[in-house]
């Protein structure tokens, strides 16, 4: 593994962070099931839950990395991952199934196990949101989820997908706390029939913000004293001045850019241990956040760009050493990954509208060059105004081929966002966070609740609502593929199906939605997010200024193809009857070559820029956008969609036998809003153009994956090539696109000898991850991703 | 005569400026043994196959609807191979339905104007933010039926596509004259400079490629030379000098010279259209001649001088 890191500090820190394994860390549910046991039922939930950050937080082991400059942990040390049994309460056997896999592993020793067993186990079953939700949820959910129809983040995960907005960096927490007591002496008990509820969940605001200023002392003590034992006089006076820090955060508003940053780890690390969000959280616009203290800083002589680097890199360190909470089960399928998804846009426009980029956007950059890590998920965000230059440096580590910095499109973005409802200013501090959502950063609880699997939906309509792999009725009983006569009785037989599946999934949203609402607020999360405390709301019950929830389509691909090669084959060209296809569907197409030629070759394929295919897309995305967009949420906010499947693709493509475009059985469905694979053969600029006849500014996301080799984006001209392709694909209102930069050869290699390709990053989807991480399936999958090769 | 194509090649990013799309015509008056894309050779329509993986199965000539596909046994393969009688077959792509190894596929298609202009401006877009267009390659487009050709360059220019032409030059300069109120740039091959070396090589004289050179650059065309560069054949001082005194004596100045090193890397192709490759001797000049080779053109003026396309 080759030694990354601009000096010898950040390469031990950064060593340390990629080479320790990753382990279950149980202190916080320890802690966590005594305070249960002595609160619960004397005070409100939200006290309960914020008593249980402080008293976490007032006890947890703290941890001081040699050579840190940013310092704090989420568990004991670096790689340590908590557990969360309030939400999900992991058996024994899942604690030794989590350790002993081979991929995404999360080491347990003999005694978690025996603490999982004697503590934890007894209390939480039965209690854990987990069980709450299954107990509650509807059978014909029930039946859904487990074969396959869609996933559910909030399963085991606590409802996520948060980013800060510019309070994370400007405000103290004894600022949140006069804002607190502020909006407790306006609570109207005379009139307002909420009043003591809201007066509980600010309590427990105010209990939050204590637990952060109570993590800030202890780490200022222990900082002082092992400054008093350190013999380096260099380490010493760093030690003395990270003392100095403390004094001013997290209590009071930062001071400088070292302060800032710092301040900003204190919320990341309140939010990810308050509840667990998956997709974490994220700085936001770290640049635009960070620039005033730049500036000052360096006009004050104490910063140049060679210490403000190293204090980029070393929080990158701290986003590294922190992995995702544990999955297992579906959730692991659709989320296969220790990474956290905190995403971080540089670039993008002000405010007040003009171009984003300053200093900092190019140290980070640098960071990201140079850091290479997975964690933080670094990309750019790029804009009409956005410099040429800035988008050929973006290129230049883009085509290194880790698959980092990802492009979005800024100018969508933001159009996006006021066409779901936020005000220009609001949107225009947004972006993308987790993989390519859009929200108003600071100032939304966007959810994403689970991915729903296109593809399937139409082949149950194929079979009269019967499910061929879990072989059970799910969908309503109207009819088989013989029975539609013409595409539009097909057509509108699909259309029915999926609205059907499309109200299960909401059903079973608002039984979760109204879990978390009751049991499992989030205090601290409430505190950094605009408008909670204003509200004396919570954010998992509408305290946002905005609440979106989002069900994210995968296989647009996969069902586009399916419904081109019927329309043109059956219905236009007479080449073969339904009858003959379905047969050579259920025989995976053996012994029926010419069908299966003419489905997988000769037919119309979304992906190649022909209206003929494409147009079918669109009125696929049209039904999955006008089914969801709109409807209410049961926080008084609206759905709307994505088109993202993280790893899912590989989960729903295995739940699904042959699809009619000639995909066998059990391979991945098309991913994000990419073609089919291998179904695009007419180069980029085609698979472009296809993909922005969708509407994007319609939706709240969408992700598409671009594999080049080398050669492609070599040299100057490769770099034009590549700034021409994203901005050209930006006129065209994409919303994001990503580019894998290796040759097939490499990953075949990489997969044969994973240990001599540790290294080995590629984009997934959405994020980057190690090749050796993924499973056989998702390394095929990437292996074969048309590679677009040219000359 | 038809005109037919054989690829019409999207985000093709070497033959000319930005990001282009590039038409390859069918059918060529020279034989360049080094020649990369055989299927160009020959005019007509012509049926594809990869010898390499046939099963021998005999399925394309089953499917047959005309008879036109026999299985044979060729004196240097072990097992039969299907061959198709030219006069019987319609094109009717049935065969290519029944190949397992999906191996068959026809070369060549034919468009009206309208309809190749349609599929050129897909990506208007691209053109326009990388500088790029259209370029008409081959085969030799030069070749080509010159009303056709002018046709689709007018059609491309009412839509404000820029087009490049890439010639081997060997073509009455009437044709290029009709073109030339539309082309942007010509990117034009000089292979040899050695009349007796050009034949042997490329199967004709090279007086006509040159007349035109000096033709065209006189009516003010924008022009990129480009020599495919092939060691000890015209990888050599000798010619590089001599094309540079060509250039010079004739007061050609182009706005680039590509000198585009040799590669095999379509000598896989010659079986598949039933030909042998004959350039197995050839090879590419060493990076150090290429280097040397640059450093003249540059040196005798020819600043814009670049390795590769």
């Amino acid at each position: 593994m080759d030694k990354r890191g601009m000096n010898e500090r950040i390469q031990k820190l950064r060593e340390i962070s990629v080479t320790t394994p990753v382990h279950i860390d149980l202190e916080r549910a320890r802690i966590e099931t005594e305070v249960y046991k002595q609160w619960e039922g004397k005070v409100s939930i939200p006290v309960l839950r914020a008593m249980t950050l402080k008293e976490y937080w007032s006890r947890k082991t703290l941890y001081l990395g040699e050579g840190e400059l940013i310092i704090g942990e989420k568990g004991c040390d670096p790689q340590a991952s908590p557990t969360f049994p309030e939400i999900c309460c992991h058996s024994v056997e899942d604690m030794t199934i989590m350790s002993e896999r081979d991929l995404v592993s999360f080491h347990t020793t003999e005694e978690d196990r025996r603490i999982q067993k004697e503590e934890i186990i007894p209390f939480w079953t039965g209690k854990a949101t987990r069980d709450k939700i299954l107990d509650l949820m509807t059978p014909e959910w029930k039946k859904c989820y487990g074969a396959g129809i869609f996933t559910e983040f909030m399963e085991q995960r606590g409802p996520g997908h948060s980013c800060g907005g510019e309070q994370v960096f400007t405000t103290g927490f004894l600022d949140y706390k006069a804002q607190i007591r502020e909006s407790m002496d306006a609570l109207d008990f005379m009139n307002d029939p909420e009043a003591m509820d809201k007066l509980e969940e600010l309590k427990a605001m105010d209990i939050s913000c204590d637990a952060a200023i109570i993590l800030g002392e202890r780490y200022h003590e222990l900082v002082l004293e092992t400054a008093e034992k350190e013999a380096d006089p260099v380490r010493k006076a760093e030690l003395m001045q990270i003392a100095a820090n403390l004094e001013v955060v997290p209590a009071h508003a930062p001071q400088t850019f070292w302060q800032a940053i710092q301040l900003y780890w204190f919320a990341h690390l309140g939010v990810t241990t308050d509840l667990n969000p998956w997709d974490a959280f994220s700085p936001g616009r770290l640049d635009q956040h960070l620039i005033k203290y730049y500036r000052k800083d360096v006009e004050d002589g104490i910063l140049d760009d060679e210490k403000a680097l190293e204090l980029l890199e070393c929080l990158w360190v701290k986003f590294y050493n922190q992995p995702a909470p544990v999955k297992v089960g579906i959730t692991l399928k659709e989320s296969s990954t220790y990474t956290d998804f905190a995403n971080i846009n540089t670039g993008g426009v002000t405010p007040d509208g003009k171009d984003g980029v300053n200093e900092v956007s190019y140290l980070i950059l640098d960071c990201m060059d140079e850091m290479k890590l997975v964690q933080p998920n670094s990309n750019v965000t790029i804009s009409r105004k956005t410099p040429q230059k800035f988008l050929k440096r973006a290129c230049e580590i883009s085509r290194k081929g880790w698959g980092q910095p990802a492009f979005y499109n800024t100018d969508a973005q933001v159009m996006e966002l006021v066409n779901a409802g936020k005000s220009l200013e609001d949107a225009r501090r947004g972006g993308s966070s987790g993989c390519v959502e859009t929200g108003a950063w600071g100032s939304e609880a966007y959810i994403l609740t689970g991915y729903f699997n296109i593809p399937k939906i139409f082949q149950l309509t194929l079979y009269n609502g019967y499910d061929t792999y879990s072989k059970q009725q799910l969908g309503l009983e109207l009819g088989y593929a013989e029975d539609f006569k013409t595409y539009d009785e097909l057509w509108n037989a699909f259309k029915t199906q999926l609205e059907y599946f499309v109200d299960i999934k909401i059903r079973g949203n608002n039984v979760i939605e109204s879990v978390f609402a009751k049991y499992m607020p989030t205090p601290f999360m409430s505190v950094v997010t605009n408008d909670c405390i204003k509200k004396g709301k919570d954010y998992n019950a509408g305290g946002a200024r905005y609440n979106t929830h989002y069900i994210q389509g995968v296989g647009i691909g996969t069902v586009t193809d399916s419904l081109a090669a019927i329309k043109y084959n059956v219905f236009e060209k007479g080449n073969f009857t339904m009858k003959e296809l379905i047969e050579a569907m259920e025989a995976d197409y053996e012994g029926h070559e010419a069908i299966y030629r003419m489905v997988h070759d000769r037919s119309p394929k979304y992906g190649n820029d022909d209206d003929y295919a494409d147009a079918i897309m669109r009125d696929v995305f049209d039904l999955y956008h006008d089914t969801i967009s709109g409807r209410p949420n049961m926080k008084g906010g609206k759905y709307g969609v994505i088109m993202l499947p993280t790893t899912c693709h590989v989960y729903f493509g295995d739940v699904l036998l042959a699809t009619a475009n000639g995909r066998k059985a059990h391979v991945p469905v098309s991913e994000g809003i990419s073609p089919e694979k291998s179904a695009d053969t007419n180069g980029p600029t085609a698979v472009i153009k296809s993909c922005a006849k969708m509407d994007h500014l319609a939706t709240c996301g969408t992700l598409l994956n671009q594999k080049f080799t080398p050669d492609v984006v070599a040299g100057e001209q490769g770099l034009d090539n590549m700034a021409s392709l994203i901005r050209s694909y930006f006129a065209m209102d994409g919303h994001h696109i990503q580019f894998n930069v290796i040759d097939r050869q490499t990953l075949i290699a990489a997969q044969q000898n994973p240990d001599d390709y540790r290294d080995l990053i590629v984009r997934v989807a959405g994020y980057s991850d190690f090749f050796r991480n993924l499973d056989k399936p998702l390394q095929d999958e990437i292996i074969n991703r048309t590679e677009q090769s040219f000359n | 005569m038809t005109n037919y194509i054989t690829n019409i090649q999207k985000f093709s990013i070497h033959d000319g400026d930005g990001i282009r799309t590039t038409v390859f015509f069918k059918g060529c008056p020279l034989k360049c043994q080094w020649c990369h894309n055989p299927e160009t050779q020959r005019y007509e329509r012509e049926m594809q196959i990869d010898p390499s993986k046939c099963l021998s199965c005999g399925a394309c000539a089953k499917a047959c609807p005309n008879e036109a596909i026999v299985m044979a046994q060729p004196s240097d393969r072990q097992s039969p191979m299907p061959e198709t009688n030219k006069e019987k077959c319609a094109f009717c792509e049935k065969c290519t339905l029944y190949c397992p190894e999906n191996i068959r596929e026809i070369v060549g298609k034919a468009y009206e104007p309208k309809e190749l202009v349609k599929e050129l401006k897909k990506d208007l877009m691209f053109y326009e933010d990388s500088g790029g267009g259209v370029t008409f390659s081959g085969g030799e487009v030069m070749a080509a039926d010159i009303d056709y050709v002018e046709e689709l360059a007018r059609l491309l220019a009412k839509e404000g596509i820029t087009l490049t032409i890439d010639t081997c030059g060997y073509a009455p300069y009437e044709k290029f004259e009709r073109l030339l109120p539309y082309v942007n740039t010509f990117l034009y091959d000089v292979k040899m400079m050695d009349p007796e070396l050009h034949r042997e090589y490329i199967g004709v004289d090279n007086r006509l490629i040159l007349e035109n050179l000096v033709k065209l650059a006189r009516s003010g065309a924008r022009i990129y030379i480009r020599i495919p560069t092939i060691r000890d054949l015209n990888g050599t001082e000798e010619n590089i000098q001599a094309t540079i005194d060509f250039l010079k004596n004739n007061n050609i100045d182009p706005a680039k010279v590509n000198l585009l090193p040799y590669h095999d890397t379509g000598s896989h192709k010659y079986a598949k259209v039933g030909m042998t490759y004959e350039g197995t001797m050839l090879e590419a000049p060493s990076s150090e001649e290429m280097e040397k080779y640059v450093n003249m053109f540059k040196q005798a003026g020819f600043i814009n001088t670049v390795i590769g396309g």
